[in-house]
């Protein structure tokens, strides 16, 4: 079960990943200690406060994050039966709920490090998988990894892999689910109420 | 012994619970599974994780990584066996050379002075290594007390129970001094994970299953497992 104590703290430093034609793993780089440099002088976010990890995601993680290529890597094959109406929804949605995770795990953070590994890509590459890894004081080290591609402008991130764990594959058999059971609308009402639910509980908090 | 009758209850009911289908492959026996889930999840939120939050309240951080140390060493023996059995002879040694070093030097295991001279902790069980020889995992269980495994996984843990130091310590009272103190040290190590958890998951029950069934396949490779893509 300690896979589930990497997500914690992966996620903590998924808030990662700057500057438009930098390197992938160069990116991930500025963003993650960027982060978290931050987090370590804020004492409100390491006591729980989500609402201003929210504000710090949404405004130096969310640009190097592709989420509509993720939700469509959630929703794999009922992807291609949803309006494009359905998609954007859909994509506002899976949004918010990983926007929301990524904050939280944001208040988890203790003393964790990270260390980049070495990083090899061809020029011509548009796909590319950094590797890195959280050390963190009596645990094994935690594998972080992060699929990015190239786009107009500049490299985003598509996955995250913690400990081996797609954050966004883990979604599949469950979003597969609420769609055989109620279709594309299904599944958006129910990311609707776990926002809803979401948010009601950050604003209580904050 | 009762951990390990329950195991194979548990493994037995597994086969014989073919009846409650969900139509998840991975899954057949869901109705199952999510009734285990309940009944771990209640023991969880009525004892384990209270006192691993007293745990974790209680005492310094020093304290408690020298608790998860002092574990991770006795298991480090049980690793490099598992290594051995996979025939990674290199990785094997460095189990046993981090058991030497740091139950000498690290005292007891509770400092992990190996990690620091560059012996890396691996992770190893029976599970891993049935699939490692070609075993599939075929479908998800969940056991009680246990949580979460594969077929291939809880033949695993019947080998993992009979083989751990701790659960086979003669003297009773600090045996089960030991295995609670595990259970309760490792339950809040989990403690953050909680959160983000009731965060994340539109359904805990299928969240932690297909983490689960994702990180077990991560674990088999060795960290290298090839890309599951279907868009």
């Amino acid at each position: 079960m300690k896979w589930l104590f990497g997500i914690a703290a992966g996620l903590v430093l998924a808030a990662s990943v700057h500057a438009e034609e930098t390197a992938p793993d160069a990116l991930v780089k500025s963003v993650t200690e960027e982060v978290l440099t931050i987090v370590r002088k804020d004492k409100d976010i390491q006591n729980g406060n989500t609402k201003k990890a929210v504000e710090l995601v949404e405004t130096k993680v969310l640009p190097y994050f592709n989420f509509a290529h993720m939700t469509q890597l959630a929703v794999a094959r009922d992807w291609r039966q949803a309006t494009p109406a359905q998609q954007k929804t859909l994509t506002d949605e899976f949004r918010l709920l990983l926007v929301r995770t990524y904050s939280k795990a944001l208040t988890e953070y203790k003393n964790q490090t990270i260390d980049y590994k070495p990083f090899k890509m061809q020029p011509s590459d548009t796909d590319v998988k950094v590797r890195t890894e959280i050390k963190q004081p009596g645990g094994k080290p935690i594998q972080l990894d992060y699929y990015l591609e190239k786009q107009d402008k500049g490299w985003k991130v598509y996955d995250i892999e913690v400990a081996g764990v797609s954050l966004i594959i883990n979604y599949r058999e469950s979003f597969a689910t609420e769609v055989r059971q109620g279709g594309i609308d299904g599944l958006i009402k129910s990311l609707q109420t776990k926002n809803k639910s979401g948010e009601a509980a950050t604003a209580k908090k904050s | 012994m009762f951990a390990k009758n329950i195991v194979v209850i548990a493994a037995a009911a597994g086969l014989l619970g073919g009846c409650a289908t969900s139509g998840n492959p991975k899954d057949p026996i869901e109705g199952f599974n999510r009734a285990m889930f309940s009944f771990n999840e209640g023991l969880d939120k009525a004892i384990i994780k209270p006192v691993a939050q007293g745990y974790d309240y209680a005492l310094p951080q020093p304290v408690k990584t020298g608790v998860t140390n002092f574990f991770g060493n006795i298991a480090d023996v049980f690793i490099a066996v598992n290594n051995l059995l996979q025939g990674k002879l290199p990785e094997a040694a460095s189990d046993a050379g981090r058991f030497a070093v740091n139950t000498t030097v690290g005292i007891l295991g509770f400092i992990d002075v190996a990690s620091d001279m560059g012996l890396e902790k691996h992770d190893e069980d029976f599970g891993q290594t049935f699939g490692r020889w070609g075993v599939g995992p075929g479908p998800y269980v969940v056991i009680p007390f246990f949580g979460p495994r594969d077929a291939r996984d809880t033949a695993g843990l019947v080998l993992d129970v009979k083989a751990d130091p701790v659960a086979n310590y003669s003297h009773v009272a600090t045996r089960n001094t030991l295995l609670a103190v595990r259970v309760e040290n490792d339950r809040a190590n989990l403690l953050p994970a909680d959160k983000v958890i009731e965060e994340a998951a539109l359904d805990k029950y299928s969240y932690i299953r297909d983490g689960y069934l994702q990180r077990r396949r991560n674990l088999v490779y060795d960290g290298n497992p090839p890309r599951e893509i279907e868009e």
